[in-house]
């Protein structure tokens, strides 16, 4: 592997480098050794966006076969990508002409429900796989589960990545409470499987059918109690039943997570975590950094969305507003133009206190900043532009 | 005198606080509850998702599941805080019921609180909002605790399914106590007791989504609040339009830029951009150096600054046509600090 493109590790972020290293994208992305990035970030910083614009970059730039999973769309982004409807599965997308030679773009947006019915259907035989697809603790758990959608995504990119049909896949990531639920879905759902409660669940059917009321532990026989006074018998045999038609499936489910998991530590992985200069996003991108870190996950770097820029430096904030205030009357046009400066003046300030936060904390990884766009970015053109402000010359 | 009757501008006794992730609902709630505890009276400020965001915001140490006082205000009156969390809400409510204390334990040893919260996600939901519903409706010798609870919900791709409680359990649980359970909360959540308000910023993305979660609400039977513009900033070129003499705009203001894509002109004066040798004229009399790379440099910023304007007018536009009240909080320049907090608990009263 390039020296320069080299993930930033535990090891790496021990040797603190001074100063602040720019973020390599178009190294990124031209590295064949680079099979999937992942962007991940808080809620509305722009990561579908920047998922978006790497992935036609990718394509049209650098000339790569390139997937781009997306979870929750804008509608207008997603119109953009020739994305109408939710239907699991990549679509080409159209990219300019003049693309470097053996590049493609496609798209698609991940369609939770079919995928866990998918990978149901593929670990059981159909009369079972009917079973489950009836039992309504599986419809509520297959479309509202905390947690679902990031294994769902994980998922896919393991189905993505089996097909051996691409150059990279970039993924967004779900809108997640935290941006680590994605990384712990896996773990998640093992512990889940692993839980004694499953277990004891799963009793009756080990048992011979016999009830699980009829199981007396010590503990249990204060536990079923417990169970039918609060949730109720019908509650509790549609459970069992859920319980028991899954369980054949099991190991293969948690199979499937883990190696993907093992897929995402490995270096032909990139996490590209998002922000913008915002406290929250900025906190968010520095928990997640230091878990890829600690976890010693491939780390690229960090983009940050939507930074302003003054192009006049020289006139302070300060300055700016006594002019507005003294022209007030004389010029009512231009103290507005001296007050709209001065607050911008002051958010780009904050701006850089808070992108300070991150490169204080983790000065070994490579930031890129992406400068705001007074309108948000509805076709490919915008996405190029955004590609383009992510690759500084 | 810690409770009394409904603030007359908000009344509610349960504020639902949602929007776009980003959008700062959390800050909003918190200047909510702060707005609502004027008076001497005491509120109650809480969260469900585990974040602590209250925590960070007021930059204290993480909240326990414990009502405790966050902050207070000038006139007496005082905000508690509770981050819910729903394994201590399950052991509660069943402790309250049943009497559960040593079951209880354990079902969290067996692992069965995870289990039946990992798995039904309804059910989850129950105890959050249920709990919030005993905080809302929660009396002592005849008073109710709280004059106000500000909840800091899920963000707006998620509450349609979090305050739709029944209709969620209803699938799973048909009947029994937790069907009964949920529908004590459904009732307190359809009443005028309770209120859902929408944050958003004047970015397209958030007003979209407030718009469709407006409509899913609307369509759930939920009782609607206001839509909350928070981190608005004052349209400067429109309101000096207003005062600017007409010839004032100069030749330049004939080649402004196009509206974005979508962005309907609002009605109202047009926002007018200084001429070149407006802002010159301006700078040298203000004793600033008006050389050509400032004038030029402001020009550009203002041409920017331009599209942003009529961009916020369109979506100001797009707002006062959802059918709710709209309130705008400032943008706060240092952040949302105590005293920023103060500011937006100020204009939300005043709304």
């Amino acid at each position: 592997m390039p020296l320069g493109s080299a993930p930033t590790t535990a090891a790496a972020t021990l040797g603190c480098v001074a100063g602040h290293l720019t973020l390599d994208v178009d190294g990124i992305l031209a590295d064949p050794g680079v099979k999937i990035i992942v962007c991940t970030g808080a809620g509305g910083v722009g990561k579908t966006t920047t998922a978006a614009a790497l992935a036609l970059r990718a394509a049209e730039v650098h000339g790569r076969r390139t997937v781009v999973l997306t979870i929750d769309p804008a509608r207008r982004l997603a119109q953009s990508l020739g994305l109408t409807e939710l239907d699991n599965r990549p679509r080409p997308v159209k990219i300019s002409p003049e693309a470097a030679p053996g590049g493609e773009l496609h798209a698609m947006m991940l369609d939770m429900k079919r995928t866990f019915d998918e990978v149901v259907a593929a670990h059981t035989d159909a009369g079972r796989a009917e079973e489950i697809f009836a039992n309504p603790f599986y419809q509520a758990m297959s479309s509202t589960f905390a947690g679902t959608q990031e294994y769902m995504a994980m998922e896919k990119l393991g189905q993505l990545r089996a097909t051996d049909q691409w150059d990279l896949i970039v993924v967004d990531t779900p809108p997640s409470r935290s941006a680590l639920d994605f990384l712990d879905a896996p773990a998640r759902l093992g512990r889940f499987l692993d839980g004694r409660m499953l277990r004891i669940l799963l009793a009756p059917a080990r048992a011979g059918g016999r009830s699980i009321f009829q199981l007396a532990t010590a503990s249990f026989g204060l536990f079923s109690r417990v169970v039918q006074k609060v949730v109720g018998t019908q509650l509790l045999g549609d459970l069992s039943g859920f319980v028991e038609a899954l369980d054949s499936m099991f190991g293969g489910f948690r199979e499937r997570a883990e190696h993907t998991y093992r897929v995402l530590q490995d270096p032909q992985t990139r996490f590209l975590l998002v922000a913008t200069p915002e406290a929250d996003a900025v906190r968010e991108a520095c928990y997640f950094a230091k878990r890829l870190v600690d976890d010693e996950m491939p780390l690229g770097g960090l983009v940050l969305n939507r930074v302003h820029r003054t192009r006049v430096p020289a006139l302070s904030a300060a300055d700016s507003e006594r002019a507005a205030a003294a022209v007030a009357t004389a010029h009512p046009r231009a103290a507005a133009a001296l007050r709209a400066h001065a607050a911008l003046v002051q958010q780009v300030a904050r701006e850089e206190r808070m992108a300070a936060r991150f490169t204080e904390a983790f000065p070994a990884v490579p930031v890129v900043e992406v400068p705001a766009q007074p309108t948000d970015v509805h076709d490919l053109d915008g996405l190029r532009a955004v590609g383009t402000a992510l690759s500084p010359a | 005198m810690t409770t009394g009757p409904v603030h007359p501008e908000w009344p509610a006794r349960l504020h639902v606080v949602t929007g776009k992730g980003g959008t700062g609902k959390t800050t909003v709630a918190a200047a909510l509850a702060l707005a609502l505890a004027a008076g001497g009276y005491r509120t109650l400020l809480v969260e469900v998702e585990g974040r602590q965001g209250i925590a960070q915001l007021f930059g204290t140490d993480p909240l326990p599941y414990e009502e405790r006082r966050i902050a207070t205000t000038a006139d007496g009156g005082e905000v508690r805080a509770l981050a819910v969390d729903p394994e201590q809400a399950l052991l509660e409510y069943l402790d309250r019921f049943y009497r559960l204390g040593r079951a209880g334990r354990v079902l969290r040893r067996v692992g069965a609180i995870d289990f039946a919260t990992t798995i039904a996600p309804g059910l989850r939901d129950v105890l959050l909002t249920g709990k919030v519903k005993e905080a809302t409706t929660r009396t002592e010798g005849g008073r109710r605790v709280y004059q106000a609870v500000v909840l800091d919900a899920p963000p707006a791709g998620r509450i349609g399914r979090f305050l739709n409680v029944t209709a969620e359990t209803a699938k799973l649980a048909k009947v029994g106590p937790i069907r009964a359970q949920s529908e004590g909360v459904a009732a307190l959540l359809r009443s005028p007791m309770t209120a859902v308000h929408l944050v958003t910023l004047l970015e397209e993305m958030p007003v979209q989504e407030t718009a469709d979660t407006l409509a899913e609400l609307r369509r759930l039977g939920l009782p609607l609040g206001r839509i909350i513009v928070n981190a608005a900033r004052a349209p400067l070129l429109t309101q000096a339009a207003a005062t600017a003499p007409e010839s004032a705009a100069g030749p330049e203001s004939a080649a402004r830029p196009e509206p974005a894509a979508g962005a309907e002109p609002a009605a109202g004066p047009e926002p007018a951009p200084p001429s070149r040798a407006e802002l010159s004229a301006a700078l040298s009399s203000a004793g600033l150096p008006a050389d050509q790379a400032m004038v030029t440099g402001l020009a550009a910023e203002m041409s920017e600054y331009l599209i942003r304007e009529r961009l916020e007018a369109a979506l100001r536009a797009e707002l006062a046509e959802l059918g709710r009240p709209v309130v705008e909080l400032p943008l706060l320049p240092e952040g949302p600090d105590r005293a920023g907090l103060e500011t937006l608990a100020a204009a939300l009263r005043s709304a």
